[in-house]
């Protein structure tokens, strides 16, 4: 197979094992916290029902979370068997958010788990809540990290590359925590997670009612599910509004392609609510536009242009024209390292050098290149434009529609009319995998748009693959499509298994 | 915080190579004895509540202890970027391996007995012996591989390339590698049952860990005789200053047969490591039904120190040796992440180690005496 395949097939596995991971990560992030809060509630109240939800849903987080754990362990991984040369490009910088990770979160959560389900009649009340919201704030602290190293990829800040050592490196950690992209990823997807948590409990509270089964308990539940996913809703369009802004900030392409924009438009840009975009014509028929609205989410102002595709196709041409010469001084420097002169050219194109790097998709020596391939690497600068116009609209349209959700179940909670509201009640048990749906298109969004760059202007994705053979690759990727398949059935059944149990009303708790 | 730096390069290559060492090593004494205790699980437990008094013993801390595997992954990316993307990739299908078994084992724990079935609970207790198994078979073959050196090299941008294929990893030293691996961890698991299980099931382990202790003594003997007469080693003729910017290029390897023992010549306090991995399992091998139960535990994880030690002595400066094209070995001057990462990562250990083991230590003493199949058969709900 040849290297397209290796390729091809590396992305399916990354992307895959990826989204498969996020079925279970909002889950574990937003249950974690509401379980907390659950018990919380039954500390300061004494009342049983709120330890008998803690026990219930706790459960049904143990499950999941089980599945967050195996999946997870192939992502720390994964880049190291299948992104060698990008673990080898940007591993000084990239490995410390991952293993600051590990030493800061992952262990917090990890081993307080344990005790949470084992810790029952061996911790005083007080104790036991503690860690509750240990093993929350861990998976939390946990998203930060990652994020961070996501957030690094989009906008690569606080690093230079070093010509001696063939790779980035750090040169300011503080600049890498404190990215705005990853500040804003993170409560992004933080929020997302509490969404997705509220929605599972309130779904399945309504089943509950609809049934009319442990109706104290589903009536409670529900009403803590509303405030908090109503909360969460508002804060995951709000902040992902911040995250739009960041992104035509540091990814202008990412938003062009997200709007099917092919051209600058006069300020203030308008949003196409509606449109579809045509790649092989460069155009986009049946635009609906809402006047201004794009202007004001990207760049927070009136007079401020959105740069359309074709004009920054133009200036990626420029960059690329600009990087040759830092790639030809590279060259010169790895056969010399004390070729002062190549060292300077370097120095004063380095910023251009990851540009330069997109040619050897077409020939070996960045310098040989022909203006047409030149202009080919410009193009492939934009990312699949159909995919990101498409997954963004249907994201934002599920986002605006749990607000409305919650604040409906939230105004019904406040009337204690949750019961008879059968229509309320139907609807919010159907949009359960609304939520995950919303999540995975937003990676899509993000991680596709970022394309053809593994690390944002520094590291095209085809560079980043090891040189593994490609029948390996085909091989572990039908291996964790068949294995991640089957371990996720048996996830889904042990949870209608646990959800059709229903809680269990445990006696009058005694003093612990 | 980043720009006082009052550790120079060379020092901060030294300090990281020892972390990583602890790193391995208490992943190999915490996960270990996890690992241990599912190759020990159809062994130890022959009835469906004997299975559960032993996976219980473990379900309240594996999560915590594989976060060791977890950190170690970390740790070597950001400490260790070229010997991570060389070596996990290198391996591919090794490393595919023990993910796929370690992949079961948490979904093993938690789903074996959400569910009443004896079809259903002896097919997860297999998968869970399995993926006890795998990777610490995988891990040994791999340590084999790396004393035997990797056929491995760059191009001048540091991009890698192999010539070998998993079968080529699954030769005649390395397995036994991979059995002394087995061995090892089979024998810390039982330590582990027999401390914590009851009746029964640690009575089993405590007898069984005596006949493992033996192999594991034999393997480990073979395995260092075999590594004293083969002509395995290296040893750097010129470059690779350990002050410089690493570039794994910039020296040059030639083969040195016995080269792997020449450390112990060097530094004979050394030989204490290779003398840990001996005399702790011959103790295990020996004492007959200690009341000592902590002591034999930690005595097996002071043997299981010494073994990891002796693979690290033995390398030294080497972390990946290449075989094909010596010159391109990965060594601890050349293989590192920048002085900066290195010192962040340093500082961020030294803050957050200390406070990991605190809370691991009082989730114990919380979790402490042992798992009772009375206490197993009258809590199905906050067991496994």
């Amino acid at each position: 197979m040849s290297d397209s395949s290796l390729l091809e097939l590396s992305r399916w596995q990354f992307a895959i094992t990826a989204l498969y991971h996020f079925l279970f990560v909002p889950l574990t992030l937003g249950l974690s916290v509401l379980v907390a809060i659950m018990e919380s509630v039954f500390v300061m109240t004494g009342r049983t029902v709120w330890r008998d939800m803690t026990r219930f849903w706790g459960t049904l987080f143990g499950i999941n979370f089980a599945m967050g754990v195996a999946t997870g362990i192939t992502m720390e991984f994964q880049f190291g068997t299948n992104w060698a040369y990008y673990s080898h490009y940007v591993g000084d910088i990239f490995g410390v958010p991952l293993a600051i990770e590990g030493l800061m979160a992952f262990f917090l959560e990890a081993t307080f788990i344990g005790l949470f389900f084992f810790g029952w009649d061996r911790l005083s009340r007080v104790q036991h809540l503690a860690v509750a919201w240990l093993v929350a704030i861990g998976s939390n602290l946990s998203a930060l990290w990652i994020l961070i190293a996501n957030g690094w990829m989009q906008n690569p800040v606080g690093a230079h590359f070093n010509p001696d050592t063939m790779r980035m490196e750090l040169t300011s950690i503080g600049e890498v925590i404190f990215n705005p992209v990853a500040q804003s990823k993170f409560v992004h997807t933080v929020s997302a997670g509490y969404v997705t948590g509220a929605m599972f409990v309130l779904s399945i509270s309504a089943w509950f009612i609809l049934k009319g089964r442990h109706l104290e308990f589903a009536r409670r539940s529900a009403t803590v599910a509303v405030s908090f996913g109503l909360a969460a809703a508002l804060s995951v369009v709000v902040l992902g509004d911040e995250s739009g802004y960041t992104a035509n900030q540091h990814q202008k392409m990412k938003i062009a392609a997200m709007e099917s924009m092919w051209h600058t438009e006069p300020a203030p840009a308008p949003f196409v609510v509606f449109g579809v975009p045509d790649v092989k014509n460069r155009t986009t028929h049946a635009e609906v536009k809402v006047p201004w609205m794009l202007g004001l989410i990207a760049t927070r102002s009136t007079d401020q242009e959105v740069q359309g595709i074709y004009e920054l196709v133009a200036i990626a041409h420029e960059r690329i024209v600009a990087g040759i010469p830092a790639y030809t001084a590279l060259r010169a420097l790895r056969a010399d390292s004390h070729n002062t002169a190549a060292r300077a050219t370097l120095e004063a194109h380095a910023s251009d050098l990851g540009y330069a790097l997109l040619l050897r998709r077409y020939v070996a020596d960045p310098a040989m290149a022909t203006p047409a391939q030149i202009d080919q690497a410009a193009w492939d600068t934009v990312p699949s434009v159909g995919w990101l116009f498409w997954s963004f609209r249907l994201m934002v349209a599920m986002g605006f529609f749990f607000i409305l959700l919650f604040g409906w179940g939230f105004w019904l909670a406040t009337r204690r009319d949750c019961d008879g509201q059968r229509g309320f009640l139907r609807i919010a048990l159907w949009s359960l995998p609304l939520p995950w749906l919303a999540a995975e298109l937003g990676w899509v969004v993000a991680e596709h748009g970022r394309q053809p760059w593994a690390i944002e202007g520094v590291l095209p994705t085809f560079l980043a693959v090891s040189p593994i053979p490609a029948s390996s690759v085909a091989t572990s990727l039908a291996g964790f499509v068949l294995f991640y398949t089957t371990l996720a059935v048996v996830d889904v059944m042990l949870l209608r298994k646990y959800i059709r149990l229903g809680p269990k009303p445990s006696a009058a708790v005694g003093e612990p | 915080m980043e720009h006082a730096m009052p550790i120079d390069f060379a020092t901060l290559k030294v300090v990281w190579w020892l972390l990583l060492g602890v790193l391995l090593t208490g992943f190999a004494i915490m996960d270990g004895f996890d690992l241990g205790a599912a190759i020990m699980l159809p062994f130890v437990g022959r009835t469906d509540a004997e299975r559960r008094v032993a996976i219980n013993t473990v379900g309240p801390v594996w999560e915590g202890n594989q976060v060791w595997l977890i950190l170690g992954g970390g740790a070597i990316f950001a400490a260790w970027p070229a010997l991570y993307a060389a070596s996990f990739s290198g391996f591919y299908l090794a490393m595919l391996l023990v993910l796929a078994a370690l992949i079961l084992r948490p979904v093993g724990f938690k789903f074996r007995s959400k569910m009443p079935g004896p079809t259903w609970r002896s097919t997860w207790d297999w998968l869970l012996f399995t993926g006890g198994l795998v990777p610490s078979l995988v891990f040994g073959v791999a340590m084999g591989n790396l004393l035997e050196g990797v056929p491995f090299g760059f191009d001048s941008e540091l991009r890698a390339h192999y010539e070998f294929g998993l079968f080529d990893l699954l030769n005649p030293f390395a397995l036994v590698c991979g059995l002394v691996s087995v061995a090892m961890l089979a024998t810390h698991g039982a330590r582990y049952l027999a401390l914590k299980a009851d009746g029964l099931v640690a009575a089993r382990a405590a007898s069984l860990s005596r006949w493992t202790a033996l192999a594991w003594l034999v393997l480990f003997a073979v395995a260092g005789v075999w590594l004293a007469r083969s002509g395995f080693g290296l040893r750097i003729a010129s470059g690779a200053l350990s002050g410089a910017a690493p570039d794994p290029l910039a020296k040059t390897v030639l083969p040195d047969p016995g080269a792997w023992l020449a450390n112990y010549q060097h530094w004979p306090l050394a030989r204490l490591l290779p003398g840990a991995g001996l005399v702790a399992p011959l103790v295990l091998a020996l004492v007959p039904r200690a009341r000592a139960q902590v002591a034999l535990f930690l005595c097996s994880a002071v043997g299981v120190a010494g073994v990891i030690g002796t693979m690290g002595v033995s390398l030294f400066p080497f972390l990946m040796p290449s075989s094909s094209e010596p010159s391109s070995s990965l060594t601890l001057w050349d293989a590192s992440s920048s002085a900066r990462t290195l010192w962040i990562m340093l500082l961020a250990t030294v803050l957050f180690l200390p406070i990991v083991l605190a809370y691991t230590t009082w989730v114990y003493r919380v979790l402490r005496g042992r798992v009772t199949a009375a206490h197993v058969e009258a809590n199905p709900d906050s067991t496994y």
